[in-house]
């Protein structure tokens, strides 16, 4: 779940992210399967994704900036189809494992439930991106102008930087994240042509909770998402899911542009 | 947008469409075989083609791009079957009804949350709540769904007449039969008034509601017929299979009904049933081809990116544009490339054309009382009374930043004041939200045009002149808009007030700034407002139009209480009766030109560099 706080902090979620996500997946079972190094196959899925994305970027997306966004959710759709059925043609569609790395692999006895140590690295992993994201977006100068050309295009523009460079840097890190998620999620989940459409979901309700285009909104929204989960899991399991929704609605009813967003923005 | 709404004139209702729909059902089981399908795929192309009718009608038509269609399909589906194999009623048409209207209640539900956000975040929330019904589905209401095993065992109908499943295409006269009804209502839905509310929406939606419709319940209402489409098309597809599987809920069955609708066509109520055809038809075809069966889906994504990417209006406009290139010369209506010289000779006014809707009595129409707007610290208006007497013309001026769009904005309630109260007619009206103002009778012209580009300059005026003739709201889904006498007069009248007769089947996009402006005040004007409020009616234009304009507007002003915030000194001097003079959001004079011309305080506001006379 703290994966999709990443998408959010970076506010660039697109409809291609639950691809670009098992993409990510695949390159880190492939390189496992060669090299045996999970630290390897994080680094071959972030990369490789990365690489994807800046492709997608320059042939596609770029011709998207001036058109409606209806435009741009159609092709980004479109391309997630692409992607997954290229998965499901070179790899089938069966359930593939990648396993967690050894120095991961053990049970901790957290004492009120048994619990993977390999989960604990992830909430770290996770931690770790975030505070690197925060720094980059609000520490230094890309970072002001990726926020600033999220905001407005056209006005940073004018001021003579090149947004179009920083559309591609914001899309590249974008999918690198996706890329990277799908690599050290691998282990928790089965890796499939398909693992990306709950991820990608989950992510939309992060940011609906949290507001979108907010840093601490993402983070918040995704632990209030994370606690849902597990407390409605405890209680009937049968509704942990439709919980998750329900607290979507009920913040759509009380607070239309999420709990850290900005009224006015859409 | 394409085929279908191009062919809607005043001229009449064209049948063809409808005898055309007609002829192809009947011909459609016939023809099939010869395409690699069965009847089989014939039924499934109709029914997911009468799910596509709904979603051409939220998306095509109104712009919004739902990917949750799922929900009402699922729930549509599963109501239908669970009535039929409980069995509730042995009543095929019974369980299909409750299965729709139960399919619609949700797409309240749905609707009224989602429709709280626009654009990606629409899109992003109808996605979830498609997802948790698929959650709902297979968990919660497992006990009456099956769960993920589905439901089987749905009792195949019986309706009499050779209907039903007493012969292979009894089935399918009973789906065609349906299919031919939702499209017959979805044809007249878009040629009613309402349909043409929808379609100003999908173009500017902000500006459908500056005139006076209330967007919200419009997006509402269609969101709620696309579910209802849905959950018919549900319950058919599990009388049609004899199962009604869980995929129904699954978000691939929203996602094919986009790719479906965008690669046949969005916007041309046809279109998702050529896509449907193309889906299923490929994935049968392809199917028998070795090598190339495992990636039809692949194939799909390819042709739906290119296809977004090169041609939008996918495979019927493709049709429609290559038909008119054979026919014609000159591309159809819609497009931009058509750009005929525009005519900036405003021809000598004939006899005057607004009607007055009262006396000129003097009263005051319009009035503010200490109104201020403050943003953190600063006030951008800060303390302003001001009143409007009936016929009157008043210019607000001021140097850059005085507070005039500000202020402005408050009269025509774009944005709320922080303090102070605004009147009309001795009612407040300070929070009422700009269609509320709209329908009282102050309309308001954008200073940047906001006019329907892709409709043509009947069909823009139409808009206004609906919410004049309607109301705010008005589900008239029958009824011809352009058979309608009361909007085509209105129509007439705002078309010859801002001189625009002659263009009026010209599309928007393609006519000349000036005239573009024009239309922008001739749609504030077909509201038939008691107060006209004029934002920079002349911003950017060159000296002759702008004289033109003064001229019209003079025309216009005639019997007409307007506020007008202009920059051009020559255009205020000539057509105000009175002005309002602002500087850093307070009001520092009120009178005649030619008391504020003289007014010491005024030539101080703008520092001497100019004098007050000269443009600012």
């Amino acid at each position: 779940m703290g994966l999709t706080v990443i998408f959010g902090a970076l506010g660039v979620v697109n409809f291609a992210h639950g691809a670009l996500y098992a993409v990510g997946a695949y390159a880190g079972f492939v390189t496992y399967e060669y090299t045996d190094s999970f630290v390897a196959a994080m680094a071959a899925g972030a990369i490789f994704v990365l690489i994807v994305g800046i492709v997608i970027e320059r042939g596609l997306i770029r011709l998207y900036y001036q058109r409606p966004p209806e435009d741009q959710i159609l092709v980004t759709f479109g391309i997630g189809i692409v992607l997954v059925e290229g998965l499901r043609a070179i790899f089938g569609g069966l359930n593939r494992n990648l396993p967690a790395p050894s120095w991961a692999a053990s049970i901790v006895n957290l004492h009120v439930t048994l619990y993977p140590i390999y989960r604990i690295d992830v909430l770290v992993i996770v931690a770790v991106v975030l505070a690197l994201l925060y720094v980059v977006l609000y520490r230094t100068r890309l970072g002001l102008i990726v926020r600033a050309g999220i905001e407005d295009q056209l006005m940073v523009n004018i001021l003579g930087i090149n947004v179009t460079r920083t559309f591609l840097t914001v899309f590249g890190l974008g999918a690198m994240a996706a890329g990277f998620a799908g690599v050290i999620n691998a282990p928790i989940v089965t890796v499939s042509p398909d693992m990306g459409a709950d991820v990608l979901v989950q992510s939309f309700v992060v940011i609906v909770i949290g507001g979108v285009g907010s840093f601490w909104g993402a983070v918040v929204g995704g632990l209030i998402a994370g606690e849902i989960l597990s407390l409605a899991a405890m209680i009937d399991p049968a509704y942990s899911d439709v919980m998750l929704f329900a607290a979507m609605a009920v913040v759509l009813i009380l607070r239309p542009q999420g709990l850290f967003g900005v009224q006015g923005r859409q | 947008m394409s085929a279908a709404p191009s062919r809607i004139g005043a001229r009449g209702v064209a049948w063809w469409p409808v005898l055309g729909m007609a002829a192809f059902l009947a011909a459609f089981p016939y023809v099939i075989p010869y395409l690699g399908g069965s009847l089989d795929t014939a039924n499934r192309i109709l029914d997911w083609g009468l799910f596509g009718l709904g979603f051409d009608l939220l998306f095509g038509f109104t712009g919004l791009l739902s990917f949750g269609q799922a929900a009402f399909f699922g729930v549509g589906g599963f109501v239908a079957s669970y009535l039929l194999v409980a069995p509730v009623t042995g009543n095929a048409l019974l369980a299909l009804l409750v299965g729709t209207v139960l399919a619609a209640a949700v797409g309240v539900f749905v609707g009224y949350l989602s429709l709280r956000r626009a654009g990606i975040y629409f899109a992003m929330l109808t996605l979830a709540f498609g997802e948790m019904f698929y959650f709902l589905d297979i968990s919660p209401l497992a006990q009456w769904t099956g769960g993920e095993n589905g439901l089987a065992g749905v009792p195949a109908p019986q309706f009499g007449f050779g209907f039903g499943a007493t012969s292979p295409f009894g089935v399918y006269w009973f789906i065609a039969i349906l299919f031919f009804f939702g499209f017959w209502f979805a044809l007249r839905l878009i040629r009613s008034p309402f349909g043409a509310v929808l379609r100003a929406i999908r173009d500017n939606g902000e500006r459908a509601a500056a005139v006076g419709h209330d967007v919200p319940k419009y997006k509402l209402t269609v969101f709620v017929i696309a579910a209802a489409y849905g959950g018919l098309a549900g319950g058919l597809l599990g009388l049609l299979q004899g199962y009604m599987p869980p995929d129904a809920f699954y978000l691939e069955t929203s996602g094919q009904l986009v790719v479906q609708t965008i690669i046949g066509g969005a916007g041309t109520l046809v279109g998702p049933l050529v896509g449907a055809a193309v889906w299923l038809d490929l994935y049968t075809v392809l199917q028998n081809i070795a090598g190339i069966g495992a990636l039809w889906k692949m194939i799909l994504g390819v042709i739906f990116v290119l296809l977004v990417t090169t041609f939008r209006r996918g495979l019927c406009g493709v049709v429609v544009l290559l038909w008119w290139r054979a026919t014609t010369s000159s591309p159809p209506a819609g497009s931009e490339a058509e750009a005929p010289p525009p005519s900036d000779l405003i021809p000598p006014p004939a006899e005057p054309v607004i009607r007055v809707s009262r006396p000129i009595t003097g009263s005051v129409v319009l009035a503010t009382r200490n109104l201020s707007k403050r943003y953190g610290g600063l006030a951008a208006v800060d303390d302003v009374s001001f009143e409007l007497r009936e016929g009157e013309v008043r210019a607000v001026i001021g140097p850059n930043g005085a507070g005039k769009s500000t202020f402005f904005n408050m009269l025509a309630s774009v944005i709320p004041p922080s303090a102070g109260t605004i009147e009309f007619k001795g009612a407040n009206i300070t929070d009422l939200g700009t269609i509320r103002v709209c329908q009282l009778g102050i309309a308001k012209s954008f200073q940047i045009n906001q006019i329907f580009r892709s409709l043509t300059v009947r069909e823009n005026l139409r808009v206004p002149a609906i919410a004049r003739t309607y109301g705010k709201f008005h589900p008239s889904m029958l009824k011809t808009v352009g058979h309608d006498a009361a909007v085509n007069v209105r129509i007439d009248e705002a078309a010859a007030a801002v001189q625009l007769t002659d263009r009026l089947d010209t599309p928007a996009a393609a006519l000349a700034y000036g005239e573009k402006r024009r239309l922008e005040v001739g749609l504030a004007l077909a509201t038939e407002p008691q107060v006209l409020l004029l934002d920079e009616p002349t911003a950017g234009m060159s000296p002759a139009e702008r004289a033109d304009t003064v001229r019209l507007l003079k025309r216009i002003g005639a019997g007409m209480t307007i506020v007008i915030v202009e920059h051009d000194m020559d255009v205020v001097f000539g057509l105000a009766d009175r002005i309002t003079v602002l500087f850093n959001g307070r009001k520092i004079a009120e009178g005649t030109p030619e008391a504020i011309q003289a007014n010491p305080d005024v030539r101080a506001a703008y520092l001497g560099s100019q004098a007050a006379h000269e443009p600012a």
